[in-house]
């Protein structure tokens, strides 16, 4: 047989009916995540076709996009940014209790960003496809998952089919060897390999990350890197799993146990690239020249390492990009003046990030012209950053300690960031108005983002952190 | 609710003669096309209104005279040629449903996302994409007549110019027939049993609850 890469082996071990050139393969789908932004009209029409949903045990869904970030009042209701919303989250309810649905609720203690309880709740599993209506679903990946997002048609097909048609993408490898500077990390790497290979050098294609930078990641950093992927255009990122892997696997309350775990980890084996297996298209990035990074621009390859200048603008798009977010031509990058700090999202908000930004925080205090937000992914990262004081870490150096939810990456619950001003976001999107109607979003790292709250400005952690060290 | 085939435009013809719109930049991204807080519908329906939002008007809450949909030589334009790397971005199928609720039939870019032209095809919305000088040249010259043949995969000029543009054989057949993909899938039910007879144990007691 011809070497395979992961992504042939997963893609081949979830093939119901093969591609033909007349129609695209079935793929089976293993664990189907839903939310209530792009759930509602899928369910509306199995309503209207009288079907049921085929895999309800292989069906999870949890409340993160609409919901608010502030507890519930003293009438003990929560402060919805509008009806719609509640009405959006309340039909999430009825649906989930119509077909027999797992719902991670309010008052489960489990609820949170979709792509933060997967992993923890170890329902994310080595060796499965895993789809959801939303393009960050690619964060899955880190554990050795075809993970992708889908539109709400293809939500209805795979509730009432547990299948997608789909046609079999091309794969791109991204090695990354060596070590990382100091101050360097996990979305530093993403934000630079999308400014490497563009905003669309992923289209058409499932990046696999690999070489000795990524072996030596944490399960946590890996999701990082993975759900970016689709900032680059890739609808799916993957690393193959390996011991660090398992030992996340290990320590989540839902993985197998026992004997099933040992006999789960001879078969999540199986899931790596055989020597000798190609790719359609590779990119060699050395791990120590990714400095701190940050966007400037107004889509995620529009980056710039921390310590540099904003590019000339070679066109009309470049040009527009930089007057939107207020640069002035051959601007640094560092000392820019911030608003706003928003520490949270699916790409980092988990109790690692979490960590970082607290040791940054601990004995300081938020400069006073920055509003920060901290918000952990999800109700069991909130518990455990309360069980270590980092809620009080937080509050006490000025900052707002919130609810799970998507929050301020996508801005659809009413935490906003003003049209004009700057936020440092450890969110995964820097479009035009993406955090609110005229907002500026620079796109950092945890590190990175704690920092600036600090020094109420654009600032390279490393000199921050040789302040520290001194 | 309706299913992809009766809601494709294609349904009966081929061939259309479709007036383009032009929107130049690239990486337009799916935040642009419908910004998230219009998301909170649990509605397909009424989004064009909201197609755009943020571009419709300046800072000072005025009209902004760039952009085309207002204004009254674009009333019944059909196919908008866009930058590369058009519906970059999210999955939210919100996009498709807010542009085919403006009118829009086609969309023609040099490079169109994967999610987003997913999407477009399952809402009778039909990628189209050509090489960046064909796409300059539309870029440069809104309100052109632009004749699409479905089942050629052709897209002609005024002048006559003809471009064949790749359409997947299946998305193909789907808006010429109007294929239900729901329905079609409903009858692979022998298959995906088959499948699930293979799949393996620890997943189904991780899933089990």
């Amino acid at each position: 047989m011809q070497p395979r890469t992961l992504f042939d082996k997963l893609w081949d071990a979830h093939v119901v009916v093969p591609e033909t050139d007349a129609a695209p393969a079935t793929l089976y789908v293993d664990l189907h995540l839903v939310h209530e932004v792009t759930s509602p009209q899928a369910f509306a029409e199995l309503d209207a076709r009288g079907l049921s949903v085929r895999r309800p045990e292989r069906t999870k869904a949890t409340l993160d996009h609409s919901t608010p970030t502030l507890p519930a009042g003293a009438d003990g209701r929560l402060p919805y940014a509008s009806a719609d919303a509640q009405a959006q989250v309340e039909a999430l309810r009825r649906n989930a209790a119509k077909h027999a649905i797992e719902l991670f609720d309010f008052d489960g203690g489990e609820r949170g960003i979709v792509h933060v309880v997967g992993p923890e709740l170890g329902l994310t599993l080595p060796g499965t496809t895993i789809v959801c209506g939303d393009s960050h679903t690619a964060t899955h990946g880190a554990f050795g998952a075809l993970a992708f997002g889908i539109g709400t048609s293809e939500v209805a097909h795979v509730l009432a089919t547990q299948c997608l048609l789909q046609r079999k993408p091309k794969s791109l490898a991204i090695t990354v060897e060596g070590e990382f500077g100091p101050g360097v990390g996990a979305k530093d790497l993403i934000l630079h390999v999308i400014g490497v290979i563009g905003v669309n050098g992923g289209t058409g294609h499932v990046i696999e990350y690999r070489g000795s930078a990524i072996r030596a990641l944490s399960m946590e950093q890996r999701m990082t890197v993975c759900n970016m992927s689709i900032e680059a255009g890739a609808r799916a990122g993957l690393v193959a799993p390996d011991e660090i892997t398992f030992d996340y696997l290990a320590r989540t309350p839902r993985a197998p146990r026992g004997d099933a775990f040992a006999r789960a980890v001879a078969h999540w084996r199986s899931f790596a690239g055989d020597p000798g297996a190609r790719h359609d298209a590779e990119v060699r990035i050395d791990a120590r020249d990714v400095r701190p990074t940050v966007t400037w621009g107004t889509h995620p390859g529009q980056v710039a390492a921390i310590d540099a200048r904003i590019p000339p603008a070679a066109d009309a798009d470049t040009a527009k990009a930089r007057d939107y977010m207020g640069w002035s031509e051959g601007a640094a990058v560092a000392g820019r003046a911030v608003d706003v700090v928003f520490v949270g999202s699916c790409t980092n908000a988990r109790i690692g990030d979490l960590r970082e930004v607290a040791r940054v925080l601990r004995d300081r205090r938020v400069h006073p012209r920055v509003r920060m937000l901290v918000v952990p992914g999800s109700e069991r990262v909130k518990r455990a950053a309360e069980d270590e004081g980092i809620d009080r870490i937080v509050r006490a150096a000025g900052a707002e300690w919130r609810e799970p939810g998507c929050s301020m990456c996508i801005a659809m619950n009413g935490d906003l960031v003003a049209a004009g001003q700057l936020a440092v976001s450890t969110s995964n999107r820097n479009f035009e108005g993406r955090q609110g109607k005229g907002a500026r979003t620079v796109l950092a790292s945890p590190l990175t983002a704690a920092v600036c709250a600090v020094t109420g400005e654009i600032t390279d952690p490393r000199a921050f952190l040789s302040t520290e060290a001194a | 609710m309706s299913t992809p085939a009766s809601s494709s435009p294609a349904r009966d013809a081929v061939r259309f003669s479709w007036r383009s719109v032009v929107l130049p930049q690239r990486n337009i991204d799916t935040d642009q096309i419908i910004p998230a807080r219009f998301l909170t519908t649990t509605e397909r329906h009424g989004l064009g209104r909201h197609a755009f939002a943020d571009w419709r008007t300046r800072a000072d809450g005025s009209p902004n005279p760039d952009f085309p949909f207002g204004r009254a030589e674009n009333a019944g334009a059909a196919i908008l040629v866009a930058g590369r790397n058009f519906g970059c971005g999210s999955s939210r199928e919100h996009a498709p449903w807010a542009l085919a609720d403006l009118g829009l039939r086609a969309i023609v870019s040099s490079e169109i996302a994967d999610i987003f032209r997913s999407n477009a095809l399952k809402n009778g919305l039909l990628p189209i994409v050509l090489d960046d000088t064909i796409v300059d040249e539309l870029l440069a010259r809104p309100g052109l007549e632009l004749v699409v043949d479905i089942a050629a995969c052709t897209l002609a000029l005024p002048d006559g110019r003809t471009f064949a543009f790749p359409l997947d054989a299946f998305a193909r057949t789907c808006l010429l027939e109007g294929v239900d993909t729901l329905g079609y899938l409903l009858r692979q039910d022998a298959a995906i049993t088959a499948y699930e007879s293979r799949l393996p144990a620890h997943e189904e007691s991780t899933h089990a609850r």
